[in-house]
């Protein structure tokens, strides 16, 4: 027993020593993403567009002379794991710079030790406001909800001609809460009502209950500020219980499980997200191509493209800042101007915040389809 | 009205699934006297059982149906049966805790497996049964909600049936009651409990396969929450009463449901708990169940 134990100890040593030494050289820029777990779909494409990024910026000769290298770290979806994830990057890996999350209570989770420790973090698609309230370390390549919020509720008003609403929103999230929050402020102001409110927690499969009270309040259709595997289930529940009005949310339903989980359910459904690869934009299109290239025909969703910006921003950043100083990053983030990226251009204002238009995608006969799009 | 009647049979269709789960907990313990925590995963191994078997058989009938769910059950029968021999078997007659840390271990080891095999993304499951949704005054039934509810009670009453009317049923009531006198009177203990992990876990992928069916995600930590709360029922029943777990069950799934269904939504779980605390503190042997000190 005891010359076992030695010899596994023995054993993990030698692989130790044996990974540190095969570890490459060049600029290390951490990332902690959703790649498995319930929103696997939103860190795996958002994985993939920074995967991209890194690989186009080696290609054309890294930066400041050196190649990046791309360390990752699948915080499983779950609580809790975003902060020892990020404390891996920053002790273990040396990272100068850290991309993630999708989720807001992610990104909210990992962002404090990213300010302590002053790495710069770049959120790509974290759309809550606190998330770069945290500190001036903290980034985003993305807009927030209190302008997703509008967006949506001038749509319902505007476009869709309805004034009587549901909210289901889900309690334990910081992006759910919040965007339904900013969705109701401009909705009431617009004169439209929120007619009943119902509250789920993250990971909820059964919403029969809520969705009988929402029923029972005559609503013209459902705010549901969630993410796309609740969305999906939402949208199939309230169909069995032959509700027939339109549902809308945000960024969060951005995904192709919504259509394969919802199916027909999801079917006259609306979100608004970041950006549509049916954009038609040069920048788009060449984008489009390349990931398709990249990954065997695939068309990069909203996430996939800002997981593309955000990389791009923060190696642009490492080369006008010319060192791997944590400080001279921030520092040079917090000057970025006119970047041209996939989802618009990118200005990071004071608040450390990208201002940009917002999408609006519909469901049609099973595909995502482009509606309009909405300027700040 | 309407609502409330509708509400009622969502909590009666989520109760008889926590029920399913339930009654596996229950029996183990009856049996064996621990909670067989990896049951929970068994749960999900037989959705994903499900999901598989559905993929290849034509969706919508009630044949193709029904045939998705023996298969499951069958499956998960073998594989209760499995995990009962090759890893609580070798710890019995040792600690109860040593065997309840396995059970731990051995639910994670289903779970990552799952996680290596089936992927974290969830899936969407199949409809295998046909779903039409009914109408009667304002009342929507959706075929699935009956489904769930028909074919539990059915399940139910020939485990009833089973373990009271017949050799093997009457033989795992001996071993629940003692053990060792059981074995004096010629029972072979490991027979019966391979039938007790085998039958549990059978009505554990019954579940799985019509949870998957109301709630068509499926992904490898399904199991966790819907397990936790079986449990939670199971104890309010009164863990080791096979009647006690259905009607724990049924009074969680209604308890929840209307908690869902009002203001209070957000307080669900803290609500639904709330309950459980005060029935244990009035009947601390659950709501059927007899409290008989444990021997040493």
């Amino acid at each position: 027993m005891f010359s076992s134990s030695r010899l596994l100890l023995a054993l993990a040593l030698a692989a130790g020593i044996a990974g540190c030494s095969r570890a490459p050289q060049g600029i290390k820029i951490g990332e902690y993403a959703s790649l498995t777990g319930k929103e696997a779909a939103f860190g795996r494409s958002s994985h993939e567009g920074t995967v991209l990024a890194v690989e186009e910026a080696n290609a054309a000769g890294g930066v400041l002379g050196k190649q990046i290298v791309l360390v990752t770290e699948d915080n499983q979806s779950k609580q809790g794991e975003s902060a020892t994830a990020v404390k891996k990057l920053i002790f273990r890996d040396k990272v100068v710079g850290i991309l993630g999350e999708v989720a807001s209570s992610r990104s909210l989770e990992a962002a404090p030790i990213c300010q302590e420790y002053k790495i710069p973090m770049i959120s790509p698609s974290s759309t809550n406001p606190q998330v770069t309230q945290i500190g001036n370390y903290i980034f985003r390549v993305c807009f927030i909800d209190p302008f997703q919020g509008t967006v949506m509720a001038k749509f319902a008003k505007d476009t869709l001609k309805i004034h009587r609403v549901a909210m289901l929103t889900s309690v334990s999230s910081a992006y759910s809460v919040g965007l339904a929050k900013y969705f109701k402020e401009r909705f009431l102001a617009d004169g439209g009502e929120i007619a009943i409110e119902q509250k789920f927690t993250e990971g909820s499969k059964d919403f029969a209950a809520q969705l009988t009270a929402i029923k029972a309040a005559n609503v013209e259709g459902i705010f549901v500020p969630g993410y796309y595997t609740e969305a999906a289930l939402i949208a199939r529940q309230a169909r069995e219980l032959a509700m027939t009005m339109p549902l809308f949310g945000g960024d969060g339903w951005e995904a192709p499980e919504l259509i394969t989980i919802g199916g027909a359910a999801v079917e006259g459904c609306y979100y608004s997200t970041h950006y549509s690869p049916q954009v038609d934009t040069p920048i788009v299109t060449a984008f489009v191509a390349r990931f398709g290239a990249r990954y065997g025909g695939q068309v990069p969703d909203a996430m996939a493209a800002l997981g593309y910006d955000s990389a791009k921003v923060m190696i642009d950043a490492i080369r006008r800042a010319g060192s791997t100083d944590g400080a001279a990053i921030r520092d040079a983030l917090a000057t970025t101007k006119d970047y041209e990226g996939v989802t618009g251009t990118t200005t990071i204002d004071k608040d450390r915040n990208a201002t940009k238009a917002a999408v609006i995608i519909a469901v049609k006969d099973g595909k995502f389809k482009f509606l309009e799009s909405v300027a700040p | 009205m309407t609502e409330f009647i509708q509400q009622l049979l969502n909590g009666l269709s989520l109760g008889a699934i926590y029920a399913l789960i339930a009654l596996g907990y229950t029996m183990v313990y009856g049996v064996l006297r621990f909670i067989n925590f990896a049951h929970s995963d068994v749960f999900m191994v037989g959705a994903f059982l499900g999901y598989f078997l559905g993929e290849h058989l034509p969706h919508g009938t009630v044949g193709g149906g029904l045939l998705v769910l023996a298969g499951a059950m069958a499956g998960c029968a073998v594989l209760g049966i499995l995990i009962e021999r090759l890893v609580y078997r070798p710890l019995r007659g040792g600690p109860t805790l040593n065997v309840l840390i396995t059970a731990i271990g051995m639910s994670l080891f289903l779970e990552y497996t799952g996680q290596l095999l089936f992927g974290a993304t969830p899936r969407s499951f199949p409809p295998i049964f046909p779903n039409p949704v009914f109408a009667v005054h304002g009342l929507i039934i959706s075929m699935n909600q009956v489904t769930v509810i028909v074919v539990a009670t059915i399940l139910m009453v020939a485990l009833q049936f089973a373990v009271y009317r017949t050799k093997l049923g009457t033989a795992m009531r001996a071993v629940a009651l003692n053990p060792k006198a059981a074995q004096l009177v010629g029972i072979n203990i490991d027979v019966v409990i391979s039938f007790t992990f085998g039958l549990g876990s059978a009505l554990a992928a019954a579940g799985g396969v019509l949870y998957a069916l109301n709630y068509p995600s499926i992904d490898p930590l399904m199991g966790v929450v819907p397990g936790l709360k079986a449990f939670v029922a199971a104890v309010l029943g009164g863990i080791g009463n096979i009647p006690g777990a259905a009607l724990g069950a049924l009074i969680l799934g209604m308890v929840e449901t209307f908690v869902d269904g009002s203001r209070w939504s957000t307080y669900k779980d803290a609500i639904a708990f709330a309950i459980l605390i005060g029935i244990l503190l009035f009947r601390p042997a659950g709501l059927l169940g007899r409290f008989t000190a444990e021997k040493v």
